[in-house]
């Protein structure tokens, strides 16, 4: 018996099926997101403080200087403003996030999706290079990496999407492997679809689904893994990361006693953009779910 | 036991439904999967439901047997079995009832087993949990089980897993899970579609020869008008969750009252029409059972349609003899319907092909 | 039986298709077995002519139908569709010899692109062949739609769940008619769908074929239905041919013993018709280790030592009717071969 608990009711007929909605839930992170994503690129003309100035101010005594009108988030030890340097932690944080799966996706992706749809000898080898990939843990790999390389935006950027490749690559093989035995794919090369456009056309509109849920998730991973690295200091170079500020922020139990503000915002931020990433990561899983069984 | 009680017994219904009606809460609105159905089955006798897709007849006889989803359900009307009220049983009460007096097999057999379990483990587990019995005892019931349902190499396969079994064994396993507690009603949802003709017919014969072993009433519920022809006693005919037609086996194809019967026996190719034989369709999809047509459901497919069947609901009537009921203002046989059929054989019209939908 | 023997096969010119000695085995992963779908049968499809193969499920008879089509490539044999060997042919040009041989498939909704619109879907095979101008193509998909008996409008803006199975499959009918095929090969097309719909259906592709031309392989396992759209059946079991005839002599005259199984399985929707007790037992053997000599000796209720040691060929027993069978029901036994050592 399918999922359907009313195996009598036609699940498809003249008016279309309600959709089921994406929820509030699904919005309020898309809208949270679509924030970060404008002030990830948007930061530098903003009319915001400078996060590198010093805003000593003596009327207030020592920094760091709690939150106030002046600094909503207060400042640091060196009385550099917290919300500025929040924002401009977004830069990278977000920047390397999405260079990184985009990366993975690019690359783990179209492998999956050959190996999945030729098989054969491609997949085998493709799927040993996957697990020897998956077989490093991977945040060592990450720390040993970088601390190799001269860090920059690009470079961090490549070392997280070397270690996505593999999860990425195996999701797309499954998912591929899901489509390509279906009719349909075989209806297609009966009408004489080439290899490449059976791949373009048949199977990539489908694989994209589960993919594209799986691209939330993995950037929130990303950005997560980027925090870590930032908060060891083995990300970009000389950048203001949301890691980098929370180590700031937590370097002695005394600055978290007296000052939690300048750990806590950085942490807020990150928090929120990586449980919007999984939170609309799981709905849109759940909406293409709906619709593959009702099929 | 009395021997007027012994009588009595034989003559009330084993099982029966009084106007059951069975909706399921749906983002569109209501489905009324089934809406209003009465059938009695007495002990020994077989009652074949048949109808396509959306007829309602799983939900029927999940709504007997009480399998339906917690969730979004509304229930009216009654279910009584050997007399007594089912229908509002929790699962829990009912489980004393399932396997032991009642007990069902259904249309794939791989996913009604446990796929990681020993097929003579699941037997065995029914066993000793409604009769009490030991292990050993179990097994060899089990065997002997295995046997009755014809499995080659009973002791070997008692050990085997569902996959490792064909279809075919598969569905002689569900049969023997069913039989273990000699249970008093079967329920039988589509037990051979899934399966090729041949196998089909070795357990139609085995459900069959297990009926009259053990006097076990059977509902039958399938699409396939030729396997109620030659394994049911009675006929009820559901189309969009009501029950349009109900007769005895011989009685429903001799003596057809309701188009839609009519039409569903025309539309089966039969193998004793030549090659080409033009199949006589139903032109149109089954009605919406969110928002069903006013008036009777089958009249907007109907060749036989008139104004008074789009405005007002048939009732059910009674045909010739009392067991034989169906719901139709102009059925088989009547001038309006003869006056008809006049006009579409003149136009040729009365084989259609499909339509545009 | 076995279906290595041609005595069925005609000369004439109108032969579309001639399949010879087809044999496919699909080895299964590195166990060194492999699985024998199909064993060496032959058949042939005149222009114009309906060809049912019926079979219950590991005969191969749908692997025979995707083997048609290379899809995929039989193991030996040679297919023969108007004059050409399509085994022998490229990739570039089975490609192309494809346009003109079409498949439908059982499952009508999974045939079709989840993701695509109805009307993309069945306009695909113009796209890729580039057959006219973008407008010329919608022009002939629209047409083609409304003679299936799909709404061309909802079909432009729906996805394929959105209608119902019998749709689909018209749906699937559509798209394989649009490069104007010579050939459909139907797989299974309707056991997927309740009976009403299955009537449309099946009248529909009679519908077709006429206007269209056509010559039709039809593959299914309810014989019913066979018998009604074919012209000519080849009965199959375990990968041979047992009996070819023509509808009605199948019918009226099975000669192979499981002709008649298969025939007196078959529910009659009459109630006055006894129930036939079914005269064979257990299931078929597995395709991996088929029986020696007549793979249906097994559970044949005539079966001999000959049967359990030689493999019978074809041969007419009447005129056009063809049976692989050392004690047909009709006809006399077969003659004994003479073995050269």
């Amino acid at each position: 018996m399918s999922t359907n608990p009313n195996p009598a009711t036609p699940t498809n007929s003249d008016e279309t099926i309600v959709k089921k909605k994406l929820g509030v839930g699904f919005w309020l992170c898309v809208a949270w997101l679509g924030l970060m994503a404008f002030i990830a690129l948007f930061t530098p003309l903003l009319p915001l403080k400078s996060p590198t100035q010093n805003f000593l101010d003596t009327t207030n005594g020592r920094p760091p200087y709690s939150p106030s009108w002046k600094h909503w988030f207060g400042t640091d030890k060196d009385a550099r403003d917290v919300f500025a340097r929040t924002l401009h932690g977004a830069r990278i944080s977000l920047a390397v996030g999405f260079a990184a799966i985009s990366a993975g996706f690019l690359v783990g992706g179209t492998v999956g999706l050959i190996s999945g749809y030729f098989k054969g000898w491609i997949d085998r080898v493709s799927s040993f290079v996957f697990i020897v990939l998956l077989s490093f843990p991977s945040l060592v790999l990450a720390i040993l990496l970088t601390s190799l390389i001269e860090r920059s935006l690009l470079t961090i950027s490549l070392v997280l999407g070397l270690l996505s490749i593999a999860p990425v690559g195996r999701l797309a093989r499954a998912a591929t492997l899901q489509f390509a035995d279906r009719e349909f794919v075989l209806a297609a090369r009966q009408i004489g679809a080439t290899n490449r456009r059976i791949i373009i056309k048949e199977i990539l509109p489908n694989v994209a689904i589960p993919m594209s849920s799986l691209a939330l998730l993995g950037m929130a991973v990303a950005v997560v893994a980027e925090g870590g690295l930032s908060f060891l200091g083995l990300s970009v170079e000389k950048g203001i990361t949301w890691g980098g500020l929370i180590q700031l922020g937590s370097e002695s139990s005394k600055t978290l006693e007296e000052a939690p503000w300048i750990a806590f915002f950085p942490i807020l931020m990150l928090f929120l953009t990586v449980l919007s990433l999984n939170f609309a990561g799981d709905r849109v899983r759940n909406y293409f779910d709906v619709k593959e069984t009702t099929l | 036991m009395n021997p007027l009680d012994i009588v009595r017994s034989e003559a009330e219904p084993l099982v029966e439904t009084v106007e059951i009606k069975t909706h399921f809460k749906t983002p569109r609105g209501i489905a009324r999967a089934v809406d209003g159905v009465s059938i009695q089955i007495r002990r020994g006798q077989s009652l074949g439901v048949v109808g396509e897709s959306g007829s309602g007849k799983t939900v029927l006889s999940r709504s007997i047997m009480g399998l339906l989803p917690r969730n979004g359900v509304i229930r009216e009307g009654s279910v009584r079995y050997q007399g007594q009220e089912i229908g509002n049983r929790t699962p829990k009460e009912m489980r004393s009832v399932w396997g032991r007096e009642m007990a069902m097999i259904f249309q794939d057999p791989m996913t009604s087993l446990n796929p990681v379990m020993k097929v003579g483990k699941q037997i065995t587990e029914s066993l000793r949990l409604h009769l009490g019995m030991s292990a050993s005892e179990a097994m060899t019931i089990a065997e002997k089980l295995f046997r009755d349902v014809r499995i080659p190499e009973p002791t070997r396969r008692l050990n085997q897993y569902p996959h490792e079994l064909s279809g075919g064994m598969r569905q002689r396993v569900m049969i023997a899970i069913a039989m273990a507690c000699g249970p008093n009603m079967l329920f039988a949802d589509e037990p051979t579609t899934a399966l090729d003709v041949t196998v089909q017919a070795q357990i139609l014969e085995l459900i069959s020869e297990q009926k009259r072993d053990r006097n076990m009433s059977l509902l039958l519920v399938t699409h396939n008008l030729g396997v109620v022809a030659g394994y049911t006693d009675e006929i009820a005919v559901m189309y969009g969750g009501k029950v349009v037609e109900k007769a005895p086996t011989k009685t429903l194809f001799a003596d057809t009252k309701m188009p839609y019967t009519e039409a569903l026996l025309r539309s089966i190719p039969r193998l004793d029409q030549p090659s080409h034989s033009r199949l006589a369709t139903i032109p149109g999809r089954p009605p919406d059972i969110v928002h069903p047509p006013k008036g009777c459901r089958f009249a907007p497919r109907c060749a036989y349609v008139r104004d008074l069947c789009l405005n007002e609901e048939p009732e059910l009537q009674q045909a010739s003899t009392p067991d034989h009921t169906f719901r139709c203002f102009y059925p088989v046989g009547s001038p309006e319907y003869l006056e008809r059929k006049v006009e579409l054989t003149r136009k040729g019209e009365l084989v259609s092909t499909g339509d545009l939908s | 039986m076995a279906g290595t023997g041609k005595a069925h096969l005609r000369n004439t010119d109108d032969v579309l298709l001639r399949v010879e000695d087809l044999v496919v085995e699909f080895p299964i992963g590195r166990t060194g077995l492999k699985v024998n779908a199909v064993s060496g049968i032959s058949f042939d499809v005149l222009k114009g002519e309906t060809l049912g193969i019926v079979g219950e499920s590991g005969c191969g008879k749908s692997t025979t139908g995707r083997a048609i089509m290379q899809l995929p490539s039989p193991t030996s044999g040679s297919i023969v569709f108007n004059g050409t060997d399509l085994t022998t042919l490229s990739g570039e040009a089975m490609r192309e010899a494809r346009t003109k041989i079409q498949m439908i498939f059982q499952d009508p909704i999974s045939s079709l692109n989840p993701r695509r619109n109805v009307r993309d879907i069945v306009l695909e095979p113009l796209s890729i062949w580039n057959r006219g101008t973008k407008a010329e193509q919608l022009a002939t998909v629209d047409k083609i739609l409304e003679h299936v008996g799909i709404d061309p409008e909802r079909a432009a803006e729906s996805k394929p769940h959105q209608f119902s199975g019998g749709q689909c499959q018209r749906i699937s009918i559509a798209r394989s008619l649009v490069l104007n095929p010579q050939m459909i090969i139907c797989d299974e097309p309707v056991s997927a769908l309740d009976v009403s719909v299955q009537a449309q259906v099946v009248n529909l592709l009679e519908d077709l074929k006429k206007e269209f031309g056509l010559t039709l392989v039809f593959i299914a396992h309810d014989l019913a239905v066979v018998k009604n759209i074919s012209d000519r059946i080849a009965v199959m079991y375990l990968g041979k041919i047992c009996e070819v005839s023509g509808s009605e002599d199948l019918y009226r005259n099975p000669a192979h013993p499981y002709t008649d199984v298969l025939l007196s399985a078959i529910p009659v929707p009459d109630p006055t018709v006894a129930v036939k007790k079914i005269s064979v037992e257990g299931e078929p053997p597995s395709p991996v280790s088929p029986p020696a000599g007549c793979r249906f000796n097994t559970r044949c209720p005539n079966a001999s030592d000959r049967c359990r040691s030689e493999e019978p060929t074809l041969r007419e027993i009447e005129p056009s009717h063809f049976v692989a069978c050392h004690h047909p029901l009709f006809g006399g036994d077969a003659p004994v071969t003479v073995r050269s050592n």
